[in-house]
């Protein structure tokens, strides 16, 4: 074919995000709606601030399970009955917990609005926690987890953060805490952990789809507003430990892969240089063109993908990243994956990749805001974290006018290659002697989970 | 409510089939390309072949340096991907619209000229890229190779769904720079092709510029047709694999009705029906009443040459797995013999929220570009959502209860039990 000049490209139509509307109901509670038209699906999201964080270390997973258990049964209807309901609205109900807050996402078509409401509605003011289901619940979580030790990526996940935080610290548990936690749950303990983690002065009610607004706030104001609860206060977080070089290594005798992941101690969402951190991960592991992308999968042929990636909370967060291996290049892996930490820290990004990750943050925002979905998660965050409402308007400029100077600030702060633990599950017979030969900091031997 | 996705198709002189599709409520715009060749036209000793020749598309072609394909697009706020199937593959973009031309120019440069930027360092690098992307998907995955497994006993050797899109480790390893060459020459043509553009574009400016991008690729003959001899399970058969894991878990693999033709709705409501939710009766009985499994799914695995009917059910670690067995066989007889309209009308509920929620995207792997691109490959007719969604609408429990005895009940199965490594005696003794 002959050649042919690489066409440009043109200009970003300019486009508003959807505009929200926020209001009180009569208890307090905060709403914010979204008028979305398109096709008749609709998203309700209630956000509950507290989440996994106002757990205790030694009750790890009993957030989420409390979550879990709020549609196993109600004052009013049994554990199958609202299950049947919920299937036959052709609804989804997902009920999370975050580390920051719960999520109850309710997500279904237009006509069926009425009845997902009040079905919300029953789950989280009339949780009954029958006690033949709490068994039954805990008994699931139990085999869950004893599934997941055959898993190594979750192995990994979860020795990640476990290396980084500690025992101490709430976050280096799983969030599904772990078989040892989870037997110190009881029926009593997720029901005290449902009134402190449950309150309308700590709630949002996000919802987005093709509604009329004044009908939707005096649906929700009938079904929620009269919920009169107040949350007690937060306990505090322990303190974030500082970490040291460290290898940890689990052995997954005959193993055809390695999953190794690096993690350090990581910023809140509230930094000051938030935007400067997505730019950075972006070139460092967040995109297919990013460093670490590059390196092992395209020039070296290691792994199918590699990345990272800054996971932001209320008071701290995790900076995390890897990729599964093939066992041969296991010490390769490490000594790439530090050495990178290492190099973007002291230098920052170059010019040409500080262009092409602002391009691809910006301009590509606006693929975020096509669903009800999306809608409902930017939102979410916006009020979970105390986001100014202009934000979804101002997300692309504020982008686009980060300075190679303060990525390199930001990578300079926020990366720490001298505090990086680094997580390898795999063959130990194979891969003990390469990462020894490393002399790459501390090398410990754990058991998964 | 009626699901219409109003566009414009065309067919360029080379044979390329060209499909728009308006909407303009975001300012973003899908490219999906299907090319009609997938593992199904492999031939044993190249297995895996189709998806290896897809991470080629990635590395460049006569106009695009290598490294510049993703380079370019992420620098214009855009993603893609590609997949490989038994029947089919695709390639997609999502962008800002002012980018259209861009990805346009990608996409007929590859179709165009691929071979002459081929290298034997490009497929080196991926076949490992690949080989790790086994290691890590199926190998270093607990169950990971059951369903390869399966495949193997279902189909007899020469079917082209006998052996598993990923290829053979060995295959991965055979394959050559003639290959490629000669798999993009057969399989890689306008002939064999469909673009669809959907979202924030005008339909006379995609067609001008798919005339002038696309246009110029020479057209060749179709691929060879493939030659299937319709093939059958006579009698169960049993298979184990003993493997890393906690919990034993079974698989149960009917063949059944191809895509779309008569039984494939029914079979799809059928797994819903039995697996979705507390109340579903698999679900009920096996992990709600009697606590014997973690859990269980039910599905159609719906495809061009034949589909598969599957239940998959995870057992606890004490369970008896021939006591497992035999309960799953007793709910699915029931079912054959009296299905409620209230459980099938909850399946066919649950399946238009998902339908309709798929189609709030217009790009990626599932949204309107790909299911437009879809219809127009099995039926020929890009805008059947509507016709689709009816054959589930139109369902009543009598015909999904006599597709369960036809395709389930009546049928032989391959059981395969994955067990904790060394207790391969406690695999059931008996499929049926």
């Amino acid at each position: 074919m002959k050649s042919r000049p690489i066409p440009p490209v043109g200009e970003l139509r300019a486009f508003a995000p959807p505009a929200f509307e926020r209001h009180r109901l009569r208890n307090g509670l905060d709403v914010v709606l979204v008028h979305k038209t398109g096709l008749p699906v609709v998203d309700v999201q209630l956000v509950l601030r507290g989440g996994a964080r106002i757990d205790s270390p030694e009750l790890a997973g009993r957030a989420s399970l409390t979550a879990e258990l709020l549609d196993e049964g109600t004052l009013h209807h049994s554990a199958l009955e609202i299950s049947d309901r919920i299937e036959f609205l052709g609804a989804d109900f997902d009920l999370r917990v975050g580390w920051d807050a719960s999520f109850l996402t309710l997500h279904g078509l237009v006509p069926r609005l009425g009845p997902m409401l009040d079905l919300l509605t029953e789950v989280m003011l009339e949780p009954a926690f029958p006690a033949e289901e709490f068994q039954r619940k805990h008994e699931e979580r139990l085999h869950s987890l004893l599934q997941e030790r055959a898993e190594p990526r979750l192995v990994a996940v979860k020795a990640v953060s476990r290396a980084v935080f500690g025992e101490q610290h709430m976050y280096g548990w799983p969030l599904a805490g772990t078989t040892t936690t989870m037997r110190r749950v009881d029926r009593p303990s997720v029901t005290d952990y449902y009134a402190r983690g449950f309150a309308p002065d700590q709630a949002h009610l996000v919802l987005v789809g093709q509604i009329n607004a004044d009908q939707v706030l005096r649906e929700l104001d009938q079904r929620l507003g009269g919920w009169a609860v107040e949350s007690a206060a937060p306990p505090p977080l322990a303190e974030l430990p500082i970490g040291q070089r460290t290898i940890y290594l689990i052995d997954k005798p005959g193993a055809a892969q390695s999953e190794v992941r690096i993690g350090h101690v990581g910023p809140p969402r509230q930094a000051r240089d938030y935007f400067p951190l997505l730019v950075l991960n972006t070139v460092l592991g967040g995109s297919f063109k990013s460093r670490l992308n590059m390196i092992l999968r395209e020039e070296k042929g290691f792994t199918y993908g590699a990345s990272s990636a800054f996971s932001f909370r209320r008071a701290g967060g995790l900076f995390s990243g890897g990729a599964a291996v093939f066992t041969d290049n296991t010490a390769e892996t490490v000594s790439i994956l530090a050495h990178e930490i290492a190099r973007a820290s002291q230098d920052g990004v170059s010019g040409e990749e500080l262009e092409r990750a602002r391009r691809y943050l910006a301009l590509g925002f606006v693929r975020t805001l096509e669903t009800t979905s999306d809608l409902a998660a930017h939102l979410a965050e916006l009020v979970l974290f105390d986001l100014e409402e202009t934000y979804l308007q101002t997300y692309a400029q504020r982008i686009a006018r980060v300075t190679r100077d303060q990525v390199a600030q930001a990578a300079q702060i926020h990366l720490k290659p001298a505090e990086l633990a680094i997580v390898v599950v795999g063959d130990r017979a194979r891969v003990l002697d390469p990462l020894q030969r490393l002399e790459w900091g501390t090398l410990v031997e754990w058991e998964a989970e | 409510m009626r699901i219409d996705l109003p566009h414009t198709r065309c067919t360029l002189p080379n044979g390329l089939q060209v499909i728009v599709h308006e909407d303009h409520a975001v300012p973003i715009v899908a490219i999906n390309l299907w090319y009609r060749v997938g593992s199904k036209d492999e031939r044993p000793g190249r297995t895996g072949f189709a998806h290896l020749f897809e991470h080629l598309m990635f590395e460049g072609s006569a106009n695009v340096p290598a490294g510049q394909f993703d380079e370019l697009l992420e620098s214009a706020g855009g993603v893609n991907n590609g997949s490989t199937g038994t029947d089919r593959t695709n390639y997609w973009e999502t962008l800002p619209a002012g980018a259209l031309e861009l990805a346009l120019f990608l996409e007929s440069d590859r179709m165009g000229s691929l071979a002459a930027a081929m290298s034997q360092e490009k497929l080196d690098a991926q076949r490992d890229v690949v080989k790790n992307e086994r290691r890590q998907s199926y190998e270093n995955r607990p169950y990971g190779l059951a369903f390869e497994k399966i495949h193997t006993e279902l189909y007899p050797p020469d079917h082209p769904y006998h052996w598993p899109i990923i290829g053979w480790m060995a295959d991965l390893d055979a394959a050559t720079l003639v290959d490629v060459n000669a798999f993009f020459n057969a399989y890689y043509t306008p002939t064999n092709a469909s673009l669809c553009v959907a979202g924030d574009v005008q339909t006379d400016h995609v067609l001008e510029l798919a005339q002038r991008y696309f246009a110029p690729i020479a057209p060749a003959p179709a691929p060879p047709p493939l030659r299937v001899t319709p093939t059958h399970l006579p009698t169960h058969r049993l298979l184990t694999l003993e493997d890393d894991v906690q919990l034993p878990r079974l698989y149960f693999m009917w063949h059944s009705p191809a895509i779309f033709t008569e039984g494939d709705a029914e079979l799809d409501v059928l797994g819903m029906a039995l697996s979705q939710g507390k109340s579903a009766r698999l679900y009920r009985s096996l992990v709600y009443e009697l606590g014997i499994a973690q859990d269980v799914e039910a599905f159609q695995a719906s495809a061009l040459l034949g589909s598969t009917f599957n239940v998959v059910v995870t057992a606890r670690p004490q369970t008896d797995l021939a006591q497992l067995a035999a309960r799953v066989r007793h709910e699915l007889q029931r079912a054959a013999t009296q299905l409620e309209q209230h459980e099938v009308q909850r399946a066919v509920n649950r399946f238009e929220t998902s339908f309709v929620d798929s189609l709030q995207t217009v790009g990626g792997f599932s949204g309107r570009a790909d299911r437009l691109n879809h219809y127009a490959y099995y039926l020929n007719d890009p805008g059947a959502a509507d016709r689709d969604l009816e054959r589930y609408r139109r369902l009543d429990p009598d015909g999904v209860a006599q597709a369960a005895r036809q395709h389930v009940i009546d049928a032989a199965a391959v059981l395969l039990s994955v067990v904790p490594r060394g207790q391969a005696g406690r695999a059931p003794r008996e499929a049926w």
